[in-house]
This record gives structure tokens, sequence and C-alpha cells, in this order.
């Protein structure tokens, strides 16, 4: 039986989405484009015939040269890199959440997952400083990114507590839970701030401003396997999170083992925001606008949604680390001023879209 | 005919309350239930029971002879579909994204023509490229319905018939849709999917049920067809309302007057 009213009605919007080749290619393309903007500027400018004259292609004037391949290969290459992991991690973070929490206003940063792991950070320095280590010698770096994981695992679980009640989760209490939980981890890093020496203070500032500043090789070398292993977690739960979006009753009837699901969705939060976290600090707003502007394009389906948060996330941190080195250079601009400046407007616009959704 | 669905002496209670009271039910492949009863009778509980959803206090849920909470979540929903009464949708999922969940993790030229034939079984393919939350309440429901289609002849076709639950599969629907989506949910019974229907509306469910069982307080009062179960009696003693029950005259099939609406009527 056909109901001809069915038939007739305009059907707007109907255009299908483009397809995931192309969204894909151009998003790749993009992430080079800005990769290579981001080597030419800073502090020192390199046109783009002496950057091509570092990888050999075309001769360079010798003297610059040598200088131009210090500074690329010991500050700006591994900075630039490290800039495009913490970027794609943070979104892979936000696009998670989001997904988990069924959620379109979820941010590591916003909720205090991320001043979770910066706590433990601190924590670490200060505790690690004191006990462990004594005043000789620095704590090995490599400890920061599992201390941060382990911070960021217990806000996330603990705000999945405090939000989800009889397999509902409410969009309002997450919100506001998040508020008690970033000012409780605050206060925490307050109370180090306090409590630390001159050089502990150095170390423990470095993450309540957020900054791509203290980039090494080591570092990127630290945090590159969270990416590879984030991008493993991905295949195993974007049809999960995809059913989620239905809720959870929904999810189990079409066959997703939901608590198996969530358990996965949280550790992959915990370990992208902490990854990120350590070499960066808390950098806001990445993994809001980041999901939110590719929703748009390709759709919430995170079989897409997730790699391409990557890629745009990197992306996007690769762009705001430029802007900081060149806006007021020489000095540096911290990060987490840029990405708040364009990405909190974009939260209130996205809050007033959503207000039914977040109704109490 | 065999059993697809047995429930032995299901208890669930929440806290002091008794939600359900020893309910056993057994459900032939083919067969289609109707679960009647007053509002908090326990019909939307037992619909979680038997799918799985929900552990009972007491008692066990076999589908096929195995207990429900000894299959992997997957194998399980090759195994029974579920259609939920009302699905809140949180990102802009297009209706055929929607669909193309019920094949899981299955790809292939298969799914695109699952799709395809469920889309047009509820009559949404113009609309396959809509986001889902642009549509009103029923044509959300009907391409829920199709996600559900798709799952079911996956599973039919992997496992053999299996067992179809529907919650209030109606209530956000027009008349003729409700009559297409109880005649689609009829004809996979013909199949050989066991149906079991939470259905408000008697008649529909006179229509549709070949058993009718009726629930009052966590338990099974009656069950049987329509013929013997919507009888004046049978309603004034579980809905609390006089009736009038009058039969088709070409069919025979019973349907439900209510005498007024008034108080007085009340008994």
């Amino acid at each position: 039986m056909i109901v001809v009213a069915d038939q007739t009605a305009p059907v707007s919007g109907a255009a299908p989405r483009p397809a995931a080749v192309l969204v894909f290619g151009c998003l790749f393309l993009l992430l080079i484009a800005v990769g290579i903007i981001s080597m030419t500027v800073g502090a020192a400018g390199i046109s783009l015939s002496r950057l091509f004259a570092v990888f050999g292609v075309g001769a360079g004037d010798p003297a610059t040269l040598a200088r131009d391949e210090v500074v690329l290969w010991s500050i700006r290459f591994p900075r630039i890199l490290m800039a495009g992991l913490v970027g794609a991690l943070l979104a892979t973070a936000g696009t998670t959440m989001q997904g988990l929490f069924r959620n379109p206003l979820a941010d590591p940063a916003l909720v205090g997952v991320s001043s979770g792991a910066a706590l433990a950070a601190a924590i670490t320095i200060v505790v690690g400083d004191k006990f462990v280590v004594g005043h000789v010698l620095s704590i090995p770096f490599e400890i920061l990114p599992v201390a941060a994981f382990f911070g960021a695992l217990i806000t996330t679980m603990l705000l999945y507590r405090i939000a989800t009640r009889h397999n509902r989760t409410s969009i309002a209490i997450f919100l506001l839970g998040g508020i008690a939980i970033a000012a409780l981890t605050n206060a925490g890093i307050g109370l180090l701030v306090f409590l630390s020496d001159d050089r502990q203070l150095r170390d423990i500032t470095f993450w309540l401003l957020g900054s791509l500043g203290g980039a090494t090789w080591s570092k990127v070398g630290t945090i590159a396997p969270f990416l590879i292993a984030g991008l493993i977690a991905m295949v195993a739960i974007a049809r999960g999170l995809d059913l989620l979006s239905l809720g959870e009753s929904e999810a189990f009837h079409s066959g997703i083992p939901v608590e198996r699901l969530k358990r996965v969705s949280i550790v992959l939060i915990a370990a992208a925001t902490g990854a990120a976290v350590s070499v960066s600090g808390v950098i806001g707003f990445v993994g809001i606008v980041v999901p939110h502007l590719l929703r748009l394009i390709i759709g919430p389906g995170h079989r897409q949604l997730l790699p391409a948060s990557m890629l745009l996330g990197a992306a996007l941190m690769m762009a705001a680390d430029s802007v900081a080195r060149i806006i007021a250079a020489p000095a540096e601009v911290p990060i987490g001023i840029i990405t708040a400046v364009i990405g909190a407007p974009f939260f209130l616009y996205l809050l007033l879209r959503q207000r039914s959704l977040v109704a109490l | 005919m065999t059993a697809v669905l047995t429930a032995n002496d299901v208890t669930v209670r929440a806290g002091a309350a008794t939600l359900l009271d020893s309910v056993s039910l057994s459900v032939a492949a083919g067969e289609t239930v109707a679960l009647v009863g007053p509002n908090g009778a326990g019909k939307s509980t037992l619909l979680k029971v038997l799918s799985g959803e929900l552990r009972p206090d007491r008692g066990e849920v076999q589908i096929k002879d195995r207990a429900v909470e000894c299959y992997h979540p997957r194998d399980l929903a090759a195994q029974r579909a579920v259609l939920a009464q009302s699905i809140s949708l949180t990102f802009p999922f297009t209706v055929e994204e929607i669909v193309q969940m019920g094949a899981g993790d299955r790809k292939g030229a298969a799914v695109g023509r699952e799709v395809e034939t469920a889309l047009r079984a509820v009559d949404l393919s113009a609309y396959r490229h809509r986001i889902m939350t642009t549509l009103s309440g029923g044509e959300q429901q009907r391409a829920h319905f199709a996600r559900i289609l798709v799952q079911l002849a996956f599973g039919q076709a992997e496992h053999g018939p299996g067992l179809l639950l529907l919650d209030e599969p109606t209530a956000s629907l027009d008349l003729r849709h409700q009559l297409d989506l109880l005649n689609l949910a009829r004809a996979w019974a013909a199949k050989g999917t066991a149906v079991i229907a939470v259905l408000h509306d008697l008649n529909l469910a006179t229509l549709f049920a070949d058993r009718i069982v009726m629930l009052d307080r966590g338990r099974i009062v009656a069950s049987g067809p329509a013929a013997e179960t919507i009888t004046d009696a049978w309603l004034e003693r579980v809905f609390k309302v006089a009736t009038a029950v009058g039969r088709v005259p070409a069919s025979g099939v019973p349907f439900v007057l209510p005498h007024s609406i008034g108080g007085g009527e009340r008994l």
C-alpha cells in the first residue's frame, strides 16, 4: 500500500552524504598543507624554498641551510608532530566522550577529565620529587603520561557514575558534575602549587596554561603509542557507539555487549586525554569543535567520525599552535588561550541550539 | 510446533513491589501473541525479561532451549529482535543509516538489499536520506521498525526463524500504519517467527494475535484465543470497565466497545 501523501511530500535535506574517500582525501590534504605552513612560521621565519632545501629539494644558501636544519629538526618538527598528536588525541577523546555520554556538549577539558589528568601528573611531580627521587634528579618524563592516564580514568569513571542513572545519562547532570569535578581537581592543583618549591612550581605551572613549548622527540615518541592504541580501540567501539546513540537497551538488543563497550570507551577517553595532557597541559575545546564540524559533513557514524576527528584535530591543533607562535612573536601565546577563544563561543552557540537537550 | 521461547516461573521484584509473579509462558514458532492488561500490569517488564535485558529474581527464560543469559549479545540479536516503545536519538543519523544498523557488522550487497526491502515495507523509501530527527514520531517509529526487520532478516537467514518482541509498536502510528505494521509482523510469523506484542488497543490485539495473554498485577490471568479472552467478563475483571464486546459479522472476530466514559460505569 502506497500512501500518496508520503510520496509527494517535500523531502527536504535529502542529499546523500559525500563519499568517505573524498572527505578523508580533503582532510589529509588539509593536514599536509597546515603542516607545511607551520614549518615555515615562527620566531625564525623559514621560507618555502629554504624549507625545501632542507629536504634536499633545490639548492640553499649553505649558511642559512645549516641554521634552518637545526631549527627545523630540533625545535619545529617535534613541536609540529606533537601538536598533531595532541590534537588527534584530544579530538578522539572528545568524540568518544560525546558518543559514550550521548551528549554533543562533552569535552575532556570542560568536564574536569583533563584537570584530573593534570592533577595526577602534578602529584607525581611533587610527591615523586619529595619521596622517591629526592632533590637530585628530576623524575623521568615517561611516568607522567601513565600518571595522567590514571587521573583521567578516575575522573571519567566518577563522571560516568554521577551522570548515569538507570541506564539514562542526563546531559545537565553530566555538565554540572563535570564542573564539580573540575573544581575539585583544580583545588588539588592549587594545593600542590602552594606546597611546591620553585622548581616544581615551574613544572606545574606548565599544566595550568597549556603549551606545546616543551616539545621534544622523546615526548613525541612517548605519546605516539597512545595514538596507535587509540586507532585500534576505535575499530572495536565505533559501531557500538552508533547503536549506543539509540540508547543502552537498543544497543543491547542489537547485539552490542554494552558493558564492555563502555569500559573500552572510558579507557580510550582516559588514555587519549592523559597522553595529551602529559605533554601539553590542559587545552580545551578541541574535543568539542572537531566532532561537531565533522558531523555536519560526514554525519554522526563513528566508523568515519572517529578517524576523521583524528585528522581534523591534528590539523586544527597545528594551526592553533602556528597562530600561538606568530601572533605575538617573538613571544608565544599559550595555546590554551587560542583554543578557548575559538572554542568557547562555539560551545555557547551549541548550548543555545541544544537548549532543549540540556533542560533539567 | 516447537517452542521458540519459554519463560518458567519468572518473578521480578523492585523493592517491596512484585512486578512479575511466577509468570510462565511458552510461545511456538509462527505464533502471534498479544500481551494486554492495564497500566502497571507488568507487560513491559515481562518483555524486558523475555528479551534478556532484565534478569528475573527467580525463574528462567529460554530462547530455542538455551537460557537467554548464556547467549553473547551478538548471538542473541541474531535470534530475537526488539522494537522499543520510544527511542530518543542524540545525533543526526539519516533514516538509511538507522536502518543499516539492523545489519550489525555485516557488509556487502546483501545489506543494501535488505535495507531497501525494509524501507519499502515501512513505506519510507523516499525518506532514506532524511535526518531522523526531522521526521514525525510515527515516521521515526517506522524507521526503527525497518531497522528491526533488517535484524530479523539476517537472523533468519543465518539461524532460521527467531523471535520478535514489540513494545507498544502502534502507539505513535496512524491507523493505516498501525495495520501495516501488525500485518508485517504477521507476515514474519507466517515464515516461522514467534511474535509477542504489547498492545493497549484491544481491537488491534484481537485482529493481530493468535493468542491473547492478559496480565494483571504481575500475573497472567487469562491466556487463549481472542474469542475466549476478550469477553465482557474478563475485561470487567481485569480492566475494571464495563464493555460491550461484539463480533465482526463476516469474521466473527470480537471487538470491544466501552459502555461509556462516565465514572458511573466504573466498577
